[in-house]
């Protein structure tokens, strides 16, 4: 007899709608598991951006939304467990945990992971020159502020030019401190164009083509070295970096499992039901294609709810009887493809319509799906990095023994 | 900050250490334990604060140590107090062994005499693999393995805690720690006057343990320095803990003129590191990491155990080994002025330190200091980081998990700020509790520890006293 019918392991946007999805399709003992003290995951410290317009009708800011999760949850009768922490999940439905009492294991007929993403840290980055202390990523900045009312430094470089970064020039300014300059190294800003007039306006240079070549400072920041678009190299005074984006799922948790994780997204690669290669074993949210909106990832986790709930009443006692497995493959630059799986021969409504795509960088060319060496969808178009690309997912796929997501760049 | 001669204590000691390194703690634990009083002057904010903060955490055999020398011997000695001490004061060890590897017939036709070497130096448990047989006992080396050599009691350990175990038995039996204390200059009149940034020491002998500093110190206490540092700088690349699996054993290469080369080792925390490069520079201070090159060792990396390639990297450091111009280790004695140099501690200061410490009090035992009698040994264990050992966050009670990736509890890091040698900077919060170091290098719990660490730390991680 198991802990539990659901245990979901996540308490942010995805994690929370997915159990309450649970519960109000008549699951009985849904337990979601969340490491921190309050539900919300990366909206908790957002305090700039509008969640849940979609979901709730109404506009929350931060914690605020986190409270409205907590609610949701309570009403829908989800066994919330906070301050608990997974620290190894095995097959077959069982997850060991750290819990304020110690260590103990849980288990569940499905469990359902939704463990979101993070930002990149400087020292995946490779960055060059002295470790002080001021470096951090937007997360961290927004935590010290939101939190706790600290700011980690005042006159910040700011590296990267996605949606975040945008929200970490606002943090930064409504909380006294002055970025420096901005920069990304590519040659286009990742967000759209106009959205890049903000910095500007707000008196905060912005430099594309501009790497940040080395970090200076004997305990905290001090200066930074960049090369500029043009090959020069620039000298600027500041007291700290703030890396910005390059999400990457939080998958820690499946890298050693059976399910492992893909190499362009370390994200566990999913069917279009949210089911992983063990039957057992469910993802929503971030974790499998960083990084998308609260609100897209609530969507997401409530529809990944609902076909876990039917995967149980389809079969209460005896394992799934389940269809093939038939990988998706794309060329590059496409950087991930979700769901990255289809299952052959499944009929029931599945949880993602469509497949998300993201890019590795700009690209102009033709997108195509092929099913056994047939196109059946194609678009052409410039291609933009950690942009949201969604493709139908056609009914034909699931009778597929091939599905290929294919771009041919043109020059 | 005080007075330039303002004493930094009222009493006089019997023997003044200088650097608070893996060397000076071992010492300052040696000479308690021998009935000294001992003050340990360090310049920086904490322990730990120069070479011996980036090392590659390998307890050596000295398999590879230059014959008939005296860092052989002290290796010896310092591994063999290692492992009698680590069960009762709680020190990490994991017997990984290593293997000695050659990816071409040239480097192959050099293990024989490796392993001679080896037998030479009383490193008995050794073997000769061929590639396939040493694949045998690690499957994840590349199919380009030529041969290797096994050396079965190659260890890893903690490196941070070691030294913080010394220093705090030390402590226990009656010694000081003086931080933020640069040695501006020493004096010789009837024992020593050191003046130092923190205050006026004084103390019958002294023992220079400056690391980085060594030949500085020397200098800075009158002598002429016999030996030139001449800093080397290794970086190095962590790899997340998925890593693990593929590597545990040590790897290391077939060693040239040069340089010992880049090994690949799991560490006692459960990560990989890679490393170190071996670059000369005169910065004694400066430990920059460079892109370039830590593309370098992760390439190398995958050439070595192909899984490794595409494992994320979880941090990356570089560390300054205090090498001089000579291959051996610099240690001089000056009786008629009771001072001991241990220089030029080049790259197996951990392995050494308490063969080190040993050898240093056998020196000052000619100084004919008449040391009190040696108090009990008092009782002493320190919190467990590693892996394979309990760990905190598995027993109740811990107050909360800031650090999730390593684990780490409110109750451990509020226990590092109440033991007997409290971090001085985050680095050395860090090194106590491992918070922040794991895979998200600080994500999700920078922020909480800027709060829970205020006031505590020399550079605080939050700027300005009030909240905005």
């Amino acid at each position: 007899m198991s802990d539990a019918d659901v245990i979901v392991i996540g308490g942010g946007p995805a994690g929370v709608a997915a159990a309450v999805e649970l519960r109000r399709c008549g699951v009985a003992r849904v337990v979601l598991l969340e490491r921190e003290a309050q539900l919300g995951g990366a909206t908790r410290h957002c305090s700039h951006s509008p969640f849940g317009m979609l979901d709730f009708r109404r506009i929350y800011f931060g914690a605020a939304y986190g409270r409205r999760l907590e609610a949701e949850s309570a009403r829908a009768g989800v066994e919330v467990r906070t301050g608990h922490s997974v620290v190894r999940i095995e097959a077959g439905g069982r997850v060991e945990l750290a819990t304020p009492r110690g260590v103990e294991t849980l288990t569940a007929r499905r469990l359902l992971i939704a463990t979101g993403a993070r930002e990149t840290p400087r020292a995946a980055r490779l960055i060059s020159g002295d470790r002080p202390v001021g470096v951090v990523t937007t997360g961290t900045l927004q935590a010290y502020a939101a939190f706790h009312g600290l700011m980690p430094f005042r006159r910040p470089l700011i590296v990267g030019s996605e949606l975040v970064s945008l929200s970490a020039v606002l943090t930064c300014l409504t909380h006294g401190a002055r970025p420096v300059a901005m920069i990304e190294p590519g040659p286009h800003p990742l967000a759209p164009a106009p959205l890049m007039w903000f910095p500007r306006l707000m008196g905060v240079p912005f430099h594309c083509g501009t790497e940040l070549l080395d970090i200076h400072g004997d305990r905290r920041v001090e200066d930074v070295t960049l090369r500029m678009s043009d090959g020069s190299t620039l000298k600027i005074a500041c007291d700290g970096v703030l890396f910005t984006g390059r999400f990457i799922p939080e998958s820690a948790l499946l890298r050693p499992s059976s399910i492992g994780v893909e190499p362009g997204s370390s994200a566990p690669a999913i069917d279009p039901y949210g089911r992983t290669a063990d039957p057992h074993l469910f993802a929503a949210g971030n974790l499998l294609r960083a990084v998308e909106t609260a609100g897209w990832s609530f969507r997401e986790g409530r529809r990944v709810g609902c076909a876990v709930a039917e995967d149980l009443t389809e079969d209460l006692a005896r394992e799934p009887a389940l269809g093939e497995l038939v990988p998706v493959t794309f060329d590059p630059p496409i950087k991930l493809v979700v769901p990255g799986l289809i299952r052959r021969g499944n009929a029931a409504a599945p949880a993602f319509r469509d497949f998300q795509l993201r890019f590795t960088r700009r690209a102009r060319g033709r997108l195509s799906l092929v099913l056994d060496g047939r196109v059946v969808w194609t678009r052409e178009k410039t291609w933009m990095p950690e942009r949201r690309i969604l493709v139908p997912i056609p009914p034909a796929a699931v009778m597929a023994n091939a599905v290929h997501v294919g771009f041919e760049e043109q020059a | 900050m005080l007075p330039e001669h303002a004493p930094a204590f009222d009493e006089s000691f019997d023997i003044a250490v200088i650097g608070a390194g893996v060397v000076g703690c071992a010492v300052v634990r040696r000479l308690a334990l021998a009935g000294a009083k001992v003050v340990l002057i360090e310049k920086g904010g904490d322990l730990l604060s120069g070479a011996s903060k980036a090392n590659s955490a390998i307890l050596h055999t000295g398999f590879d140590a230059p014959p008939g020398s005296l860092e052989l011997d002290l290796i010896k000695a310092g591994r063999e107090e290692y492992l009698s001490l680590a069960g009762s004061l709680g020190l990490a060890v994991v017997n990984t062994g290593a293997l000695v590897c050659a990816w071409s017939d040239k480097e192959a036709e050099k293990l024989e005499a490796i392993a001679a070497q080896g037998r030479d130096n009383g490193v008995s448990n050794l073997a000769l693999l061929s590639g396939t047989d040493a694949r045998i006992t690690m499957p994840g080396l590349s199919e380009r393995l030529v041969a290797a050599i096994e050396v079965a009691d190659e260890h890893i350990i903690d490196p941070w805690t070691a030294p913080l175990a010394y220093l705090t038995q030390g402590i226990a039996l009656g010694a000081r720690f003086l931080r933020n204390a640069e040695l501006l200059e020493g004096r010789f009149e009837d024992g020593w006057h050191l003046s130092t940034t923190a205050g006026t020491v004084k103390a019958r002998a002294v023992v220079n343990a400056a690391g980085l500093y060594g030949d500085i110190v020397d200098g800075r206490l009158g002598f002429t320095p016999e030996f030139e540092i001449r800093p080397r700088k290794g970086q190095f690349v962590v790899l997340d803990k998925a890593a693990y699996a593929h590597v545990p054993r040590i790897v290391l290469p077939v060693p040239t003129e040069i340089t010992k080369g880049v090994v690949v080792c799991p560490t006692a925390f459960g990560n990989v590191l890679i490393g170190p490069t071996a670059e000369e520079q005169t910065d004694r201070v400066r430990a920059t990491v460079e892109s370039d090159a830590l593309e370098n060792l992760l390439a190398r990396g995958a050439q070595i155990v192909p899984a490794l390639e595409g494992i994320p990297v979880t941090a990356v450091y570089a560390g300054l080994r205090p090498a001089s111009e000579s291959k051996a280790y610099r240690i001089f004695c000056r009786p008629e002025k009771r001072a001991v140099t241990l220089g030029g501690i080049r790259s197996t200061g951990l392995s050494a330190a308490l063969g080190l410490a040993q050898h240093a009090l056998g020196l000052i035992e000619r100084f004919a200091l008449s040391l009190s009698a040696p108090a009990a040994v008092p009782e002493l264990c320190l919190p467990n980081l590693i892996e394979t050992q309990p760990r905190d966050w598995q027993q109740p009670e811990h107050g909360e998990i800031v650090c999730h990736c390593e684990m780490v509890t409110k109750r451990e890091i509020e226990a590092a700020f109440e033991s007997p040698v409290p971090p001085g900077d985050f680095g050395g919060l860090r090194r106590r509790t491992r918070a922040g170091m794991g895979r998200c290098q600080g994500f999700y719990c920078n922020a909480r520890l800027a709060q829970m660490t205020r006031g505590r730390l020399r550079e605080p991680l939050a700027v300005g006293d009030e909240p905005t």
